[in-house]
Formats: structure tokens, C-alpha cells, sequence
């Protein structure tokens, strides 16, 4: 095969393979997401009554009044335009640091000492979730902030535990976003 | 602990009932017999051929294929480095992001051709939704079918067959395995979260304003702004072609590639697939499938024990933390609720064991010894390994351990019928030898130049990070230790020539030494010959892998992760 008819060869599947995998295989997938799964596609959207987006129910948000409940700290203070993550080694003195202000201030708010979800910042900086007993750590606060039964909060916090997937795969979480809109959905 | 490991056990089995089906599925394909959708792939590949004017039945040579791929990843380079420099002024870019800086478009562009996915820059900051499609999802498919066509041509050579043509094989690797399955996956994981759209930043309304003080100035943040982008397309081929590069900078760990503990099961089985499978494709190719289940085997039980290392090591966690809390918890920094400690440890393993490279927790902040076997995996790079380079990878080793026991018993070492000789050995040592010279001098170098390493962390742990990214370079993976400032010059250059190095160097040495096989007059089986199916023969191989492996790198792991585990144990901090 001469030079010339091998090059050309490699340039035409080249861009052959730029036109099908590159540009027709994507656009074409995203016609049929926005047909058939519109809410997944563009993010799962959260929206008030008044149908304006409150959020996303995969993404954290930021929560400071003792009335909500808190997610874990962020690296990147839950700014979904550029996920991060503290990127500290285990054996790095300012993680250390970070820790004990954090375990010492939650200590402070609720009289208890927090569980290791609320001390350590997840690798998206965006985690949704927090482990069932760092909800239940911060059960009193809400409910004496929002004069209702520790009971009640404690049943809501249930509710909203979601499972492993078969029972087996991937740990018990509450989604933090979708249990303090239940809270306030509540009347008092 | 027993949660834990029950969730690896199942994923783990999983994985082995994959193998018998899709390894016999793709050794039909590559042997050109009928498969179930031929009725549309037929016709289809017959015009793809005569677009690119292919001569589908004209077998290459050694050579000859080796220079189409060299050719044809060249003529892909072009176009998508073109793409990363002048992607502000292109379209679909809702964002307005700009074009990357010559050095960083360079190594992005070299990090994805070879297969590595090695990222410097963050992925919704640093390119626009038409990079992600047609320089990262293409190249994604590409790079993947090269691997697996080298690879398949390498096991054709080892069993004395013509190595077959790279289009052809190139074309089928695509069509018939990586768009299907990675079609199909792209709407579950669709389906369960993942984005798939064209436009734009959407801004929510916070529903707990927040006050938040940079540089001395406090603001109040109100919105948060939600960015999606034709990533479920992306997300499937990533795993299933051993890819690994994330549409967010945070990759699979960010919640919308990786929503829940189903998405995170199917991308674990789906970078573990071909892998995984090809052992069994090389074993029903040779027409003996106990040859393919000893080999499965024995690189089964080095990864079962790597992953089990790595987990029970996250599960007893940072002693650190845990003195400050007064309780018992696993590693938790870096890593997401939903996942927790046993779906970080296995994903770790399974990405660095592949050569993937995508994450689901920060390997900067896993525990010494799990960072440590993320690590050795890449330095390994045959405990399944890279797509089609794994398996092509183990069969050097096998002709290795074949060349030793032939030393040892004094008989003329074979291998399928053929002779090893010198040219096979100068090779194989070649193969070996690139990526400790690759990974190791560059090491030395960056450390040893003031001024070079921005580390996130000191001392050991700081060059664990300067190892890790050039063994991550080197065996193709693109996985990081990320605290490392890696957008420089000095980074981006240094990684782009290992990068090239760990990719090309082995290809040709691995095609010449198919090549060279192939064109040996067979010796006849006699009961003399050192069988390779057996589990003892099994045994050795594994021995010669970790033997060869560890002595390269132990002195460098002692520095690293070995001396932080110690340190991480008796309760020091740097």
C-alpha cells in the first residue's frame, strides 16, 4: 500500500468516526432524553408551588439555621458551577485542624458529639446526603428551633431514609434538601 | 464490616457471570463469525469500509498495523486539538468557556488519544459542551477500539494466526461492542439522573440564602447555579471503554454522574467488562478455555486480595479522626454518603485495576494502604489492565514465567507451539521495562527540581501524589492524587511525554513481538512440553508478576504510602 493511500485511509475513518461517535451518537441521544426522560436529562430539577427551581434532588445546598438540618461541610461551600474536594491526606495536620473546629462548633449547637459524615467534606463537595445517624445527632436542635415533638422530626427523618439498593448495595443516606422542605411543609 | 464486604462479594461475582458471555460474544465477532445483529452490521461496516477505502479481507503485517494505528491516531489528534484551542469562538458553548492554553490542549488532547483521560483541567469549567462531544466522547470510542485491536491482533499472533486488519477491527470494535453496550447503559444510567442536554448554567433559588465572606468582603449567596450537558452519552463509554475522564472535575463521585448505588454497580461492572472478558476471549480464541479460566483465575485472586486490602484499610479509618471523635469510623473524608467506604474502596481498585481512571472518591484523602494499592495497581498494569493492552499485557508475562521455568528445568521454552527466543525475550523485556523507566525517572526529576511539585500535601504523602500521576501517565489509567497543581507547563509537558511513551512504545513492541511469533514453524505437543493451563503454571506466572513488580517499586512505595501508614498509625499529622 503506498504512503499516500495509507494516510488518506487513516484521515478518511478518522473523520468518519468524528462524525458518528462524536457528534451524531450524542446529538441523537440527547433528542431521545429530552423526549422520553425531560426531567432526569436536564438535571432533576426541584420547583416551589410557584413552579420556579428551588434546586436539583441529586444536588446538596448549604443549610446554617439551627431550623433546618445541616448537610456535611463542603470544600466548595455547595457552588454547583465547580465541584472540589478538600483533597487533604489522612496524615495532613490541617485536616486534623478542620476536624476538631468543626466537631468542637457542632458540639457547641447541639450538645452532642457529631457523627464523622458532618466533619468530613465529601469528594463532590455537592453531596445530597447525610448518614441516618448524622440526622438523628441533630433531631433535639430542629425540633426545640421549631417547637415541634423530638417524635415527629424523628418520624419525618424516616421517612425520608432511603435504603440500600436490593438491600445490598451502597449505604442508608437522607437527602438533607428533600427533609427540610418537608419540615417546612409542616404546620405548627 | 460484613455490610461492607457483602456489597464487594456480589459485585464481584457480578462481574465473573459477565465474563463467559461477553468474552465468547467478542472472540465471535473478532473471528468474524455471525453474531445476532449482523443483519444491520453488515451492511453498515461494508460502508463504512468503502468510505475510508478499506480492503476488509487484505491481512497486515506486524508492521503494516502498526503503522495504521500510529497513522490513524494521528489523523484523530488533529482535529480535537484544534477543537480544545478554539472552543471559546465555537459552538454549543453556553457557558462561554475559553479556549484552553497550547500546553493544556496538548496534554488534554494526547491524554485522551491514548486512552488515559488524564485531566488538568476541570471538566465544567475547562470545556464546552461541544468539546465533551466531538474531542472527548469520540476519542473515548477510538482510543478504546485502538486498545482492544491491538490487543485482539496480539492474541492472533501468540496463536499463529495472520494479525488481521486494524480498520476491520477497529470498525467492529466500535459497532459491535463498545456503541451497543454503551448505547444501552447510557439510557439506565439516563434514567436514573445523569444530564443529557444542550443547554446552558439553570440558577435556583436558594431556599436558605447563606452568607458566605472571600477576600474580607461578605456577600450573600442566593442561587445555586446547576450546570448539565450531554453527559449520559458520555458516562457509559467512559467506564465501559476504560476512559475514566469525568464530565465534572470531580467525575464519577459527583452526584450527577453517579446518582445512586445502582448507577455506581453498573459503572463498576462496566469498566470491569472488557477487561475482564478478553481473558476468557483469549481462552475461547485458543480454542481452550481452561488456558483462559487459569489466567482469569489467577489475576482474580490478586485483585480479590488488593480490593480486600484497600477495604479493610478505609474501614478502620483515619485514627486521627477517630481519636478526636471518640468513636470507630471508616475513612469518610473524600468520599460521598451514598457510597460510603465499601463502594469507595471497590471503585478505587477497580478503576486503577483497569486502567480506567474514573473516581468515586478522592484517592488524595483514601487511607495510606488503600492510596497505596490504587497505586501499585497502575504500576502493575495487569490486574485485568488497560483495554485489549490487559490481556495482551498478561500474556507477556506469561511468556515470561515460561522463559524463567524454561531456564530453571533446562528445556527450550514454548509458548502455544512456538519457540521463545531472543527477539521474543529483547521484547518482552522492553514491554517490562518502559513503564518503571517512564514512571521512576520523571518521579526523581519533579521532586528533585525545587520549585516543580505544587503539593497539597508534605512529605510522604507529597510524593505519592508525583508518583501516582506519572504512573497514572504511564499505565494509561488517568486517575489522580489531585491536590497536585497540575495545569504547568512543566506538568502538562512531562505528563504528555509519558503519556506517549506508556501508549506507543509497548503497541509496536507488542505487535513486532505477535509478528514475530506468528512467522515461527510450529513444534509439534509432546509430553515434554511445559504445559501453561495448569494452576502450578498459573501460580508461577502470578508469582513472577508481583516478584518483578514489587522489587521495581518497593523502594519508591517505602517512601510513599508504606512510610505515611506508619506514620498514620502512630498518630502523626505533617
Amino acid at each position: 500500500m503506498s504512503t499516500f493511500k495509507e494516510i488518506g485511509t487513516a484521515a478518511r475513518m478518522a473523520i468518519f468516526f468524528w462524525i458518528a461517535c462524536g457528534l451524531a451518537y450524542p446529538l441523537i441521544f440527547t433528542g431521545f432524553a429530552q423526549v422520553a426522560f425531560p426531567d432526569q436529562a436536564n438535571g432533576s430539577l426541584v420547583r416551589n408551588a410557584q413552579n420556579q427551581v428551588i434546586g436539583s434532588s441529586l444536588i446538596g445546598q448549604k443549610f446554617t439555621s439551627v431550623r433546618y438540618f445541616h448537610g456535611r461541610p463542603s470544600s466548595i461551600d455547595y457552588k454547583a458551577e465547580a465541584s472540589g474536594a478538600s483533597l487533604l491526606a489522612p496524615t495532613n495536620k490541617v485536616l486534623i485542624e478542620r476536624v476538631k473546629a468543626d466537631a468542637a462548633a457542632f458540639e457547641a449547637q447541639n450538645g452532642t458529639k457529631p457523627t464523622i459524615d458532618l466533619v468530613t467534606t465529601p469528594a463532590s463537595g455537592l453531596d445530597p446526603h447525610i448518614t441516618p445517624a448524622g440526622a438523628a445527632v441533630q433531631i433535639a436542635r430542629v425540633s426545640r428551633a421549631r417547637n415541634l415533638a423530638p417524635e415527629q422530626v424523628r418520624k419525618l427523618v424516616s421517612q425520608y431514609t432511603e435504603g440500600r439498593f436490593l438491600g445490598i448495595f451502597g449505604e442508608p443516606r437522607v437527602n438533607v434538601l428533600a427533609l427540610n422542605l418537608a419540615l417546612d411543609g409542616i404546620r405548627q | 464490616m460484613s455490610e461492607g464486604l457483602l456489597q464487594i462479594g456480589a459485585t464481584l461475582v457480578l462481574m465473573v457471570a459477565i465474563v463467559p458471555f461477553f468474552g465468547a460474544y467478542m472472540a465471535r465477532v473478532f473471528q468474524g463469525q455471525s453474531t445476532w445483529l449482523d443483519a444491520v452490521f453488515v451492511p453498515l461496516e461494508g460502508l463504512v469500509f468503502r468510505l475510508g477505502g478499506v480492503e476488509p479481507e487484505r491481512q497486515m503485517d506486524w508492521w503494516e498495523y502498526a503503522r495504521a494505528v500510529l497513522v490513524s491516531n494521528i489523523a484523530m489528534f488533529v482535529p480535537v486539538f484544534a477543537v480544545l484551542l478554539f472552543q471559546g469562538s465555537l459552538p454549543l458553548n453556553p457557558n462561554n468557556i475559553p479556549g484552553m492554553s497550547w500546553d493544556l490542549a496538548l496534554h488534554t488532547a494526547i491524554s485522551f488519544l491514548t486512552n488515559t483521560n488524564q485531566q488538568h483541567y476541570s471538566g465544567e469549567t475547562g470545556a464546552s459542551h461541544f468539546a465533551q462531544m466531538v474531542c472527548f466522547q469520540y476519542l473515548m470510542f477510538t482510543s478504546a477500539a485502538t486498545g482492544l485491536s491491538v490487543g485482539i491482533a496480539f492474541i492472533r499472533g501468540v496463536l499463529g494466526r495472520p494479525l488481521g486488519n486494524f480498520y476491520v477491527d477497529l470498525t467492529r470494535s466500535i459497532s459491535r461492542v463498545l456503541m451497543p453496550v454503551a448505547g444501552v447503559f447510557a439510557v439506565v444510567l439516563l434514567s436514573q439522573g445523569v444530564p443529557q442536554s444542550l443547554s446552558g448554567i439553570a440558577e435556583a433559588g436558594l431556599v436558605e440564602p447563606y452568607q458566605t465572606t472571600t477576600d474580607g468582603k461578605t456577600e450573600t449567596v442566593t442561587t445555586q447555579k446547576l450546570l448539565t450537558g450531554p453527559f449520559a452519552s458520555m458516562e457509559s463509554i467512559k467506564e465501559l471503554g476504560e476512559n475514566g475522564g469525568g464530565s465534572y472535575g470531580i467525575n464519577s463521585a459527583h452526584p450527577y454522574e453517579n446518582p445512586n448505588p445502582l448507577t455506581n454497580l453498573l459503572e463498576i461492572l462496566l469498566l470491569l467488562a472488557v477487561p475482564t472478558s478478553l481473558i476468557y476471549t483469549f481462552g475461547v480464541m485458543a480454542g481452550n478455555t481452561k488456558q483462559g479460566w487459569v489466567l482469569f483465575g489467577m489475576i482474580f485472586l490478586l485483585f480479590a486480595g488488593l480490593t480486600g486490602t484497600a477495604a479493610v484499610s478505609e474501614y478502620f479509618g483515619n485514627p486521627a479522626v477517630n481519636a478526636l471523635l471518640g468513636s470507630a469510623n471508616a475513612n469518610f473524608e473524600g468520599q460521598e454518603v451514598r457510597f460510603g467506604w465499601a463502594q469507595s474502596a471497590l471503585y478505587a481498585t477497580a478503576t486503577t485495576s483497569t486502567m480506567t481512571g474514573a473516581v468515586n472518591a478522592m484517592h488524595d484523602s483514601l487511607t495510606p494502604l488503600a492510596g497505596g494499592v490504587a497505586l501499585f495497581n497502575m504500576c502493575l498494569q495487569v490486574i485485568w489492565g488497560g483495554q485489549g493492552t490487559g490481556i495482551a499485557y498478561i500474556l507477556v508475562f506469561l511468556i515470561i514465567a515460561v522463559f524463567l521455568t524454561g531456564l530453571m528445568v533446562g528445556r527450550t521454552p514454548e509458548i502455544f507451539g512456538r519457540k521463545i527466543e531472543q527477539r521474543e525475550v529483547a521484547l518482552a523485556s522492553i514491554i517490562f521495562l518502559v513503564h518503571p523507566i517512564i514512571i521512576l525517572i520523571p518521579t526523581a526529576l519533579a521532586v528533585g527540581i525545587p520549585g516543580i511539585a505544587a503539593n497539597s500535601n508534605p512529605l510522604y504523602h507529597g510524593l505519592s501524589q508525583v508518583l501516582y500521576e506519572y504512573a497514572s501517565a504511564a499505565a494509561n489509567n488517568g486517575s489522580g492524587f489531585e491536590g497536585l497543581g497540575d495545569n504547568t507547563p512543566w506538568w502538562n509537558l512531562s505528563a504528555s511525554v509519558v503519556l506517549l511513551a506508556g501508549r506507543y512504545l509497548p503497541i509496536v513492541a507488542l505487535l513486532a513481538l505477535a509478528g514475530g511469533l506468528q512467522r515461527k514453524v510450529p513444534v509439534p505437543e509432546t509430553p515434554g512440553t511445559l504445559r501453561t493451563d495448569t494452576v502450578l503454571f498459573g501460580t508461577v506466572t502470578a508469582g513472577t508478576i508481583v516478584i518483578l513488580g514489587a522489587l521495581t517499586f518497593f523502594p519508591a512505595f517505602a517512601l510513599g504510602p508504606i512510610a505515611e501508614y506508619f506514620a498514620n498509625l502512630a498518630g502523626k499529622t505533617f
